[in-house]
């Protein structure tokens, strides 16, 4: 599993530093991951864990005083995290497309859908207005708008939330782009669309050989849709692996305690499992183990020492239970 | 999970309704020749709910859910329709300050724990506030006393009264909501998407709250969310609404086990499943339609499987199946047998 041949997207200790008056706060700590051509990571993690800020890293979009303090991002076998502005402004438009959680930002209010679409398309690619428009209405039709010759008028309040989603999915893929960032595209719709809404992204993954990386707290939606997940803690990736590995074979014992915390259809416990206390601001991540102050399996080195991201079985795991020196020990739930 | 209402009706709503009047404004009526514009939010809802257990509102976003909770607790007025708490009827009334006893055996409790906390005022204040109201504490002391137990009631510290809200978590500031919810020791507890804006982890912890307190204090909880599993989890009872309506309301494991309304067996669907990884769920057909124009007869019509001519024409009645009410032609007719749904694990020490 190490920096895999086929890798599209190749994240290598990535940290993302925010210098405050108080210091400098580390938000993202050493994070290194690949996504494949065609493949969906899901990463996920209570709020605060540095999810959002992780994509905002890779696309570009950090706000300042937010910034790479090390670490390289490359896509294909291109360096992306170092381009001047303007040059990753287009890579941005050409070969990476963003969804966000709330449609609603992704697009303007004043302008019709189809005018967004055909100037996001003309931007990118060498194509007339109408042939820029027809790849609008294909768009559309392929993220399951009906009538998309007549809805391609309309502005966007004069669709549903789903629409919406679908219409900034369609604007993320105007240009074909190879990567997509998704930061919790389907939070804030009901099952019903957003069941929708995972069926396109896993089509266009098939069809299109995209690569997606996607962000939710929502481990249903990963399940369904990502071939691996990513769990993240304060600001780390504490757990790596396939996602049967990672859901039904927890093995961090933050990944158990959060899978535990979600109840189930037809599945009848009285409690849920619960985490005690809460993520911990920037300011106060604790040291060695930053999870030791909620963790049940707690071991005397874990307040001091760091347990860095090593193999285990087929996943990787930052977690001195498994570490072979732990005599006895090994496993999240024993 | 227990069975029917040992503990009898608190609450008995009848053919409940509430329209909004959303037209533009007389002149541009007149101007474009448009005519009035009604949102029927709630339009025709009945139910009971029984004594310490948890009945639950289910449905896709715009389909009434939290207007049915606010014309319980008096933030709405229906436009008809009976609201009977313990027998009186609150839905004629047109102030429910005129029933200051019933009023605070009500609590609701919100989604968004940011909102519905004054930022301005020290946790203490805004825990006592229900209490001050209502007279209830001898002096400052006591007061203070009252605030410290609700506080440890919903495992914050005494010492946490003299903080402001925004010193604390999602999670902490919905246990504020709680315990102020509570410091009026009401027995009915409305609670609209009470963990939704929060982690699955921190919703873990406030689901426990709430199941524990229950128990404690007999509580009877109205429950919205959108969550099915987290509506399965958490419910006695389960209604699932459609436009304004109740399509199905049933016990939780008849509904969630044997689901007879073809939109109800369409939302069970939709349900994503950790065991069934890598597999796709079946998606929604169409989407809600829009609450001002809804579709006539059965407004599920449109995205109906089973709809015949008649659904369309004439709304269909509710009936009782079985312990299930549920309103289709389909079923009335015969011509529809209940549809397979979730397999019910029951956990060995839960079984009894
Ligand atoms: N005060 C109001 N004025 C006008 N329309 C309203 C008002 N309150 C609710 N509505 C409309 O009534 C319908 C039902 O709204 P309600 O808030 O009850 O839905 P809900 O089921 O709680 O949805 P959600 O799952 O999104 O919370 C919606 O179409 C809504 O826009
Ligand atoms: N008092 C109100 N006035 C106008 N519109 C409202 C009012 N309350 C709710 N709505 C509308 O009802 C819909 C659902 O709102 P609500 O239930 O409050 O939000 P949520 O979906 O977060 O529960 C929204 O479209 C909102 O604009
Ligand atoms: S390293 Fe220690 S504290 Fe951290 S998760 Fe493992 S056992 Fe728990
Ligand atoms: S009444 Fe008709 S349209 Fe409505 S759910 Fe039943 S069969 Fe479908
Ligand atoms: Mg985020
Ligand atoms: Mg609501």
């Amino acid at each position: 599993m190490t920096a895999a041949d086929n890798a599209l997207l190749s994240v290598r200790n990535l940290v993302v530093a925010i210098p405050t008056r108080g210091g400098t706060l580390i938000a993202v700590d050493d994070v290194s991951f690949h996504i494949d051509e065609g493949e969906i990571l899901g990463v996920v993690g209570e709020s605060g864990a540095g999810k959002s800020l992780t994509g905002a890293a890779i696309i570009g979009l950090l706000e300042p005083p937010g910034r790479i303090a090390s670490g390289t991002i490359t896509l294909g076998d291109r360096r992306i995290d170092n381009l001047p502005y303007e040059r990753m402004r287009r890579v941005r438009g050409r070969e990476i497309g963003m969804i966000f959680q709330d449609p609603l930002t992704s697009l303007n209010p004043l302008y019709r859908v189809g005018e967004q679409l055909v100037e996001t398309i003309r931007t990118h690619l060498e194509l007339s207005d109408r042939q820029a428009r027809e790849r609008a209405i294909d768009l559309l039709n392929e993220v399951g708008i009906p009538s998309a010759v007549e809805r391609i008028d309309h502005y966007p309040h004069q669709f549903s939330g789903g629409m919406r989603q679908r219409v900034v999915i369609a604007l993320a893929l105007c240009t074909e782009p190879r990567l997509i960032i998704a930061d919790e595209p389907t939070t804030a719709l009901d099952v019903s669309i957003q069941a929708q809404i995972i069926a396109l992204l896993k089509k266009l993954c098939a069809e299109h050989g995209t690569a997606v990386m996607l962000v939710t707290h929502d481990m249903g939606v990963i399940a369904e849709a990502a071939q691996r997940v990513a769990v993240m803690y304060a600001g780390r990736i504490v757990e790596i692996g396939a996602v049967d590995e990672v859901v039904k074979r927890a093995r961090h014992p933050y990944t158990h305690g959060l899978m535990g915390s979600i109840p189930h259809v037809g599945h009848e416990v009285d409690r849920l499992l619960q985490i005690e206390g809460a993520m911990p601001r920037l300011n106060e991540i604790p040291g060695g183990c930053a999870f030791h102050p909620r963790c049940g399996k707690v071991l005397p080195r874990c307040s001091s020492e760091r347990p860095e991201l090593l193999p285990v079985d087929d996943s990787r795991v930052s977690c001195w239970l498994y570490d072979p020196a732990e005599a006895g020990g090994r496993g999240a739930d024993g | 999970m227990g069975d029917a209402t040992p503990g009898g009706t608190i609450l008995q709503v009848e053919g409940l309704i509430r329209h909004f009047d959303v037209s533009p404004p007389l002149l541009n009526r007149l101007l474009d020749r448009t005519g009035r514009l009604i949102v029927k939010a709630v339009d025709g809802v009945s139910f009971e709910v029984g004594r310490g257990e948890t009945f639950s509102l289910v449905g896709e976003s715009g389909c009434g859910k939290s207007t049915v909770a606010r014309l319980i607790v008096g933030l709405y007025q229906p436009s008809a329709g009976k609201i009977a708490f313990e027998g009186t009827d609150l839905g004629a009334l047109r102030d429910r300050s005129s029933v200051p006893e019933i009023q605070a055996r009500m609590q609701m409790i919100f989604q968004d724990p940011y909102a519905s906390l004054n930022p301005r005022w020290r946790v203490a204040d805004i825990i006592a506030e229900p209490i001050t109201a209502r007279g209830a504490f001898k002096d400052r002391g006591s007061l203070r006393d009252q605030v410290a137990v609700l506080l440890r009631q919903v495992g914050l510290a005494a010492a946490d009264a003299q903080k402001y809200p925004h010193e604390f978590s999602g999670g902490q500031r919905q246990r504020i909501s709680i315990a102020r919810a509570l410091a009026g020791e009401p027995e009915f507890l409305v609670c609209d998407e009470p963990t939704s804006a929060l982690d699955v982890s921190v919703q873990a912890q406030i689901l426990n709250l709430m199941k524990d307190l229950q128990r404690r204090l007999n509580l009877t909880y109205l429950f919205i969310s959108h969550d099915l599993a987290v509506v399965y989890h958490v419910s006695t009872t389960v209604a699932v609404m459609y436009l304004g309506r109740f399509v199905e309301w049933a016990p939780t494991r008849t509904l969630f086990s044997r689901p007879r309304h073809p939109y109800t067996k369409m939302l069970l669907d939709a349900i994503p499943d950790l065991e069934m990884t890598g597999r796709a769920r079946t998606p929604v057909g169409g989407e809600v339609p829009s609450p001002i124009n809804p579709p006539s007869g059965c407004a599920f019509h449109p995205r109906c499987p089973y709809a015949e001519r008649r659904c369309s024409e004439e709304r269909p009645e509710s009936l009782l199946v079985e312990g299930t009410h549920v309103a289709c032609h389909a079923i009335e007719e015969g011509r529809l047998a209940p549809f397979e749904g979730k397999t019910i694990i029951v956990a060995p020490e839960d079984a009894a």
